[in-house]
């Protein structure tokens, strides 16, 4: 079989064994609907809400706090939007990152259309904001904020328990896109001041299509999708039953293996090799970053180059942000650190999981610096 | 074996384009080039997503044809090198022609590039026309397509020996309605899709409108006037005319009036009657040769001043390294500041510039 080294866990994970073994009761004997009376429905039932007892433990929320969507995107949407409305009689003014995920900015986007004002706070070389610059945006009419706890592209980690005691001192709700950084550190609702939380199955070993927001108890959301009154009305529509259940083993499951020191182990290696290459550059915080990115930029490269030559010997990893059509735009993260548009292109993520072995690391060591070097020989702008 | 990379639009001819190089028996990889965001050309994000729907068409191509398919960000050389142009163009009292620059400084440029990083031999595209060696002279000549009304030479004058070389046309030797034959044939989702009219980044057909969104900036009005510099009333700015043009001067005449000229420098649009838009010669700058590199004496060949305009008798000089003068034995009308000269000897294309000047006797 040909050599496959994935190093794109940032943009997915494979299902995780605790997951997969937690789905096989639901596939074909406990098929119900969960809101069905019969035997396999009340089956169903319970291993949703097994599944949500087991999430509220990993994350330290209290029962009733846990509920299912179909993604991140999905959570970021609902508990942006809904704060939003949520709040229109205190105001219409919301404070970001400029380093949000495309979920976050583009619902921004879209209430800025209705009406809302939306100020982005700026980030330094590293990725971090300036949270006296977010103490000075804080308004009267400010109903929410919404930082995420760890960027998916450079792995930086915010200090979201700083940013959400500044919120709630200021009475203002608190949304946090963990999507990135769950099952890689250690969650806490209660540690990390926040009133809500979006994470995303996939991104842990759980499947494609599931996901969580958090909401503190207390904040009353109005309903996001309006149906059979599943999710204690808010979220209505059959509830994935199989998704959910893997959601929550492999969440579970990730959590009780933290801290990934091995994973850092790796990843440093894999840091301290790469920048041996000429004018490389890591980006992201060096010390404040998730366990499993290594994300760098190459000078006078491209990044799609680069991705491609990596295929071509079976390394799969990632640069800038992909778009649906699968083509890369320049990234607006590279952008807000500081990085101008050619470097922004010679961008490579590569995202470890617990899989990667040293032998992967030592093929990619192997490997990158010479596909570096072949394409700045081509480029009319490398110069030794 | 010779790899390929084929630049793939979602269209008929760059499907078949891609079919036929992988019977060739190329190692072949599929490519769409992704020229602009919405945002770009002024479109809300929300209506596509990077004319999305033309890049499923490609990819579905490609898996069938069992290549690979990947999408290529050139939005940032596009905007440069293709946008920037023509603007500045339309500014300077020109009419650009768009589509050479992009075969220009996109396809025989950064996806040659491209293709070369990846180790692949060629670029493949589904232009109508011939790339062809000329065992004499050691170079490649640029034919036409051999469906004269499916001809893409024109567009392709700038190409040097170097992308000549790399280069793949396999529609060349084929008629358009055996092209669609072929993809019907085979299933292709867009066998019946229409061709690709005007210019892809500006929306109705409204440049005007375009270019002053696109810039922010408000058009200047100016002054009409005849060939005797007289004044005859308000343009609504340059950029609203091109040389021929006759309708939406909103000018009172006894007799119908053209457009003459555009001039940047005074920001004038100069208007006449049909006859005083013909001239029998031109200069024209920023050129390119096939099948020499200089031109010794003057040549008879033919010429068109636009793309769908039939050849005429010329003859040609060179003047300098950059510049050659075309004198047409009969006199041509509205031959435009901005469009190409492409001069023709038979079905090989000789060369051609950006049209600079008009010499009125």
């Amino acid at each position: 079989m040909k050599k496959l080294v994935y190093l794109d866990n940032a943009a997915t994970t494979k299902i995780s064994n605790a997951a997969r073994e937690a789905v096989l009761p639901y596939l074909s004997e406990s098929y119900g609907n969960p809101s069905s009376i019969y035997s396999i429905g009340r089956e169903a039932k319970k291993a949703v809400e097994n599944a949500r007892a087991v999430v509220v433990e990993a994350i330290g929320a209290t029962p009733g706090e846990v509920y299912f969507t179909s993604g991140g995107t999905e959570s970021d949407n609902w508990a942006i939007k809904s704060a939003a409305l949520y709040g229109k009689n205190k105001g219409k003014h919301i404070i970001s990152t400029a380093i949000e995920h495309p979920a976050v900015i583009n619902t921004l986007k879209s209430l800025e259309k209705n009406g809302y004002k939306v100020t982005i706070l700026g980030v330094n070389q590293h990725g971090q904001i300036d949270l006296n610059e977010l103490r000075d945006a804080i308004r009267n009419d400010t109903v929410l904020i919404t930082v995420m706890t760890a960027n998916n592209e450079i792995g930086t980690i915010l200090p979201i328990a700083e940013i959400g005691a500044i919120a709630r001192e200021r009475g203002v709700l608190f949304h946090t896109d963990a999507v990135q950084a769950a099952g890689h550190i250690p969650l806490s609702v209660s540690d990390m001041n926040v009133d809500m939380m979006s994470l995303s199955g996939h991104k842990f070993g759980g499947m494609k299509g599931t996901g969580v927001l958090y909401v503190k108890k207390g904040v009353r959301l109005p309903p996001f999708i309006h149906g059979g009154g599943q999710e204690r009305s808010l979220r209505s529509g059959t509830e994935n039953v199989i998704g959910i259940a893997a959601l929550a083993a492999a969440l579970s499951d990730a959590a009780s293996r933290l801290p990934l020191t091995d994973v850092v182990r790796k990843r440093d290696r894999l840091i301290a090799g790469l920048l041996k290459i000429p004018r490389s550059h890591l980006t992201g915080d060096p010390v404040n970053r998730l366990p499993g990115i290594a994300s760098f930029t190459f000078e006078c490269v491209e990044g799609e180059s680069v991705l491609l030559l990596l295929d071509g010997c079976g390394v799969c990893a990632s640069s800038g942000s992909a778009c649906s059509s699968a083509s890369l735009d320049p990234s607006h993260v590279l952008l807000a650190i500081g990085l101008p548009h050619e470097i922004a292109h010679g961008s490579l993520r590569l995202s470890l999981s617990e899989d990667n072995t040293d032998e992967d690391i030592d093929y990619v060591l192997e490997k990158l610096p010479g596909i570096i070097a072949k394409l700045r020989d081509m480029s009319p702008l490398w110069h030794e | 074996m010779s790899g390929a990379l084929i630049a793939m639009s979602g269209g008929v001819d760059s499907s078949v384009a891609a079919l036929l190089a992988v019977e060739q028996g190329l190692d072949c990889m599929g490519s769409m080039m992704k020229l602009f965001s919405n945002e770009d050309i002024g479109e809300s994000r929300e209506n596509s997503c990077c004319s999305l729907a033309d890049a499923e068409d490609a990819r579905a191509v490609a898996y069938k044809l069992g290549i690979p398919f990947y999408v290529f960000n050139y939005t940032d050389t596009f905007k440069k090198q293709v946008i920037g142009r023509f603007i500045e163009a339309y500014q300077n009292g020109e009419t650009p022609n768009p589509c050479i620059d992009c075969n220009r400084y996109l396809k025989f440029d950064r996806l040659l590039h491209r293709a070369r990083e990846l180790d692949k031999e060629y670029v493949v595209t589904g232009h109508y026309a011939r790339i062809e060696p000329d065992v004499g002279s050691g170079r490649y000549l640029l034919k036409k397509g051999v469906d004269s009304s499916k001809d893409q030479s024109y567009v392709l004058y700038t190409m040097t020996q170097e992308q000549l070389k790399a280069t793949l046309f396999p529609l060349g030797g084929r008629t358009k309605s055996q092209v669609r034959e072929i993809a019907l044939k085979h299933g292709f989702v867009n066998a019946t899709k229409h061709d690709s009219q005007d210019i892809c980044f500006v929306q109705n057909s409204d440049y005007a409108d375009f270019i002053r969104q696109y810039t922010g900036k408000p058009i200047l009005e100016g002054r009409f006037v005849d060939m005797q510099g007289k004044e005859l009333g308000t343009h609504k700015g340059l950029i609203h005319y091109t040389v021929g043009q006759r309708k939406g001067l909103g000018l009172p005449a006894a007799a119908p009036l053209y457009v003459c000229s555009v001039c940047a420098e005074d920001n004038t649009v100069t208007v006449g009657s049909s006859e005083q838009l013909y001239a029998k010669t031109l200069i024209a700058r920023d050129i390119n040769l096939i099948p020499f590199d200089t031109l010794h004496a003057p040549l008879q060949v033919r010429a068109k001043i636009r793309y769908k305009q039939p050849e005429q008798s010329a003859t040609v000089w060179q003047l300098d390294s950059n510049t050659i003068r075309v004198e047409f034995d009969r006199p041509q009308r509205a031959i435009t500041k901005g469009q190409a000269v492409v001069i023709y000897s038979d079905d090989i294309v000789i060369g051609g510039g950006t049209i600079n000047k008009i010499i009125t006797e």
